[in-house]
């Protein structure tokens, strides 16, 4: 059997804020598969942005266990998990989170900076610019965020988070800030990359937004209530061609 | 840290330009003053020293009065006491000396033709220009039976020679008048430069002490005799000797203090190097001050520049960046904003020094040390201050960091 890339086993994180204890996940199994595309769904305080902060290395298991690939990662000081993130992780953030005043192709090549053994320059920028053609992107590439559109600066994180060949694409509310349009398209790039083998997690709130994905997982209370697949999957080029022939239906009426 | 990251500090200086220069005003001020104070003490020392070579050969002087007490103004001023027998005393009995000569100072007009001046007067004995090894240009020197005579016969200085003769004209074999007196120039003196207080040695005309006690001042007692040893190793012994002789001669009995000064080059540039010696360190403490301020102030600009930067420190660490990385990234900063600090101080302390020169005429000499040590210390309160804001940084939460607004 192959192994699980994440397995989470009665997962637990506990906060102290003040006297209070507040449990914000409070026993959770999960395991998922190389190659899958998960949606983690819930209202806030579900639990749901604790969890994917310790699926993506940021913090550690309260209690119970995580395995990343078959390396437990409770067990790992700052460091290591440093190492962890940048060569097996790839984060994409609601707020794109890229370095201001810092050109798009500059902002990919940020995580081969800190990669161990370090890369020379000129194959930094060979793979940032690859990287960028494959989520569309292939000009424009010296423009800083501020002259970028909200798809592309977020096409821009997510260049960036596959630079290094991660095992794991981490989204948390990738498409918070852009209009459904946008969300749709970086939900096909999404696909895309999944249908090329790419394991895919991804924190939402948004039913449709997750309709792209393969399964779906619903928390509450710190507790997984459902984990289904998904049934009436949605493509990202079919919704990008019916909104496309909408337009054009509503301009013809008018 | 390697060149990348140092790439990243340049850039990250650059975007705040303006506050990068401000905050590097403290270290700018602070190794200015080291550099510019240190070579107004290196060039003062290096003058004085220059004037006490041109004093002569391991000189000593007998100064009447007793200077340990009052400084050196009240033996200046006390009445002279030191005789006529004291000196021929020290002649016969004093052995390692190569040459001794009284000292009667005095000021008096003296004219060629029509041009006449107010010069100081130094009667002296046949000794004293071999003693100050004091070279001629032309002419020759008074003999001791001119000084046993009391002939009207001078020396010119350099100075006083251009006053009375002109520029290059030879004087020797002229009479000047002195005091109204006629007195025929036997020698020209080569240029002596200024002394260890200032004043210029060249604007002097000897006569013998015979004469000058004679015709120009009327006394009897002398102020000072210059002793010149035979050698460096000689100085103490002959030191010793003279203290000796003298408290004999003047009958010096402890608990009386001595009513003499006996003083060697050496004590007299200290004196003289002592002013310079209390404006470096009054410099050097100004300096210290606005180094230190300058620290803080580069610790306060990096505390400001990691608050602000907190959610770009919360990506570096996302992107796999570790705590190491990111405390190198501020304290390069840290370190190249006092080096520039530091090089533009150099700079302006450089130029100051030369500024300093040409309206004062204070010498200066700027020394490598200082140099190298100005920029050792601009990196050393790099490291030191930047520390600080670096370890909070690399010590932020990336969870914390990145939701920072």
């Amino acid at each position: 059997m192959i192994e699980p890339v994440i397995q989470l086993q009665d997962f637990r994180k506990t906060y102290h804020s003040g006297e209070v204890e507040v449990h914000a996940v409070r026993g959770v199994n999960l395991t998922i598969q190389a190659g899958e595309f998960i949606a983690i769904m819930g209202a806030s305080g579900s639990g749901k942005s604790t969890m994917m902060n310790t699926i993506g290395c940021l913090d550690r298991p309260t209690a119970g266990k995580y395995l990343l690939d078959g390396v437990d990662v409770g067990g790992l000081n700052r460091n290591e998990l440093a190492a962890l993130r940048n060569m097996k992780l790839g984060f994409v953030f609601q707020g794109f989170n890229l370095l201001a005043r810092t050109s798009a192709v500059e902002n990919v090549e940020l995580p081969m900076f800190y990669a161990r053994p370090g890369l020379s320059g000129r194959e930094q920028r060979r793979r940032a610019l690859a990287s960028l053609e494959l989520v569309g992107l292939g000009k424009r590439t010296d423009h800083t965020p501020s002259q970028l559109s909200g798809g592309q600066q977020q096409r821009v994180a997510i260049a960036r988070a596959l630079v290094n060949n991660p095992k794991v694409l981490l989204a948390d509310e990738p498409t918070g800030n852009l209009d459904s349009r946008t969300s749709i398209e970086i939900m096909g790039i999404f696909q895309q990359l999944n249908d090329q083998g790419m394991t895919v997690v991804m924190v939402t709130h948004e039913l449709d937004i997750a309709h792209y994905c393969r399964r779906v997982v619903v928390m509450r209370d710190g507790l997984i209530r459902s984990d289904e697949p998904v049934t009436n999957r949605l493509i990202g080029s079919t919704q990008l061609a019916l909104l496309d022939a909408e337009q054009k239906a509503v301009q013809l009426t008018a | 840290m390697g060149f990348a990251t140092l790439k990243i500090a340049i850039r990250a200086l650059k975007r705040n330009f303006l506050r990068s220069i401000l905050t590097m005003l403290g270290i700018i001020i602070g190794v200015a003053a080291v550099i510019s104070g240190v070579s107004l003490g290196t060039g003062a020392k290096a003058q004085v020293e220059k004037s006490v070579a041109s004093m002569g050969q391991n000189i000593l002087t007998v100064f009447s009065g007793n200077m340990q007490r009052g400084g050196f103004g009240r033996g200046m001023g006390s009445t002279p006491n030191l005789t006529r027998e004291d000196y021929e005393a020290l002649r016969r009995e004093i052995t390692g000396v190569a040459g001794v000569s009284p000292e009667v100072r005095t000021f008096a007009t003296v004219a060629f033709g029509s041009a006449n001046q107010q010069t100081q007067v130094l009667g002296v004995g046949e000794d004293y220009v071999m003693a100050r090894s004091w070279p001629f240009r032309s002419g020759q020197n008074f003999t001791d039976s001119d000084v046993r005579s009391g002939n009207k016969v001078c020396l010119l200085g350099t100075t006083a020679s251009k006053t009375l003769f002109g520029e290059g004209a030879d004087p020797v074999g002229q009479i000047v008048r002195i005091k109204g007196g006629p007195y025929q120039v036997m020698g020209l003196l080569e240029s002596k430069g200024a002394n260890t207080f200032g004043s210029d040695q060249d604007d002097i005309v000897l006569v013998p002490w015979t004469s000058a006690q004679k015709r120009l001042t009327g006394d009897t007692m002398f102020r000072s005799f210059t002793v010149s040893a035979e050698s460096p190793g000689a100085m103490t012994d002959v030191q010793n000797q003279i203290t000796e002789l003298l408290r004999q001669r003047h009958k010096i009995v402890p608990p009386r203090e001595d009513d003499f000064t006996v003083r060697n080059q050496q004590e007299l540039a200290d004196f003289a190097t002592q002013t310079s010696r209390v404006m470096t360190v009054v410099i050097s403490a100004i300096a210290g001050i606005s180094l230190l301020v300058g620290g803080i102030g580069i610790m306060n600009i990096m505390l400001v520049s990691v608050t602000e930067r907190t959610r770009e420190i919360g990506i570096r660490l996302a992107v796999g960046g570790r705590g190491s990385d990111v405390m190198w990234q501020f304290l390069a900063e840290a370190i190249l904003l006092s080096l520039a600090g530091g090089a533009l101080g150099i700079a302006i302390g450089i130029w100051a020094s030369k500024i300093i020169t040409e309206l004062s005429a204070f010498p200066t000499l700027v020394s490598p040390t200082s140099i190298v040590i100005a920029f050792s210390v601009s990196a050393a309160i790099g490291i030191v201050f930047g520390f600080f804001p670096a370890l909070k940084a690399a010590r932020l939460d990336p969870i914390e960091a990145l939701r920072y607004e």
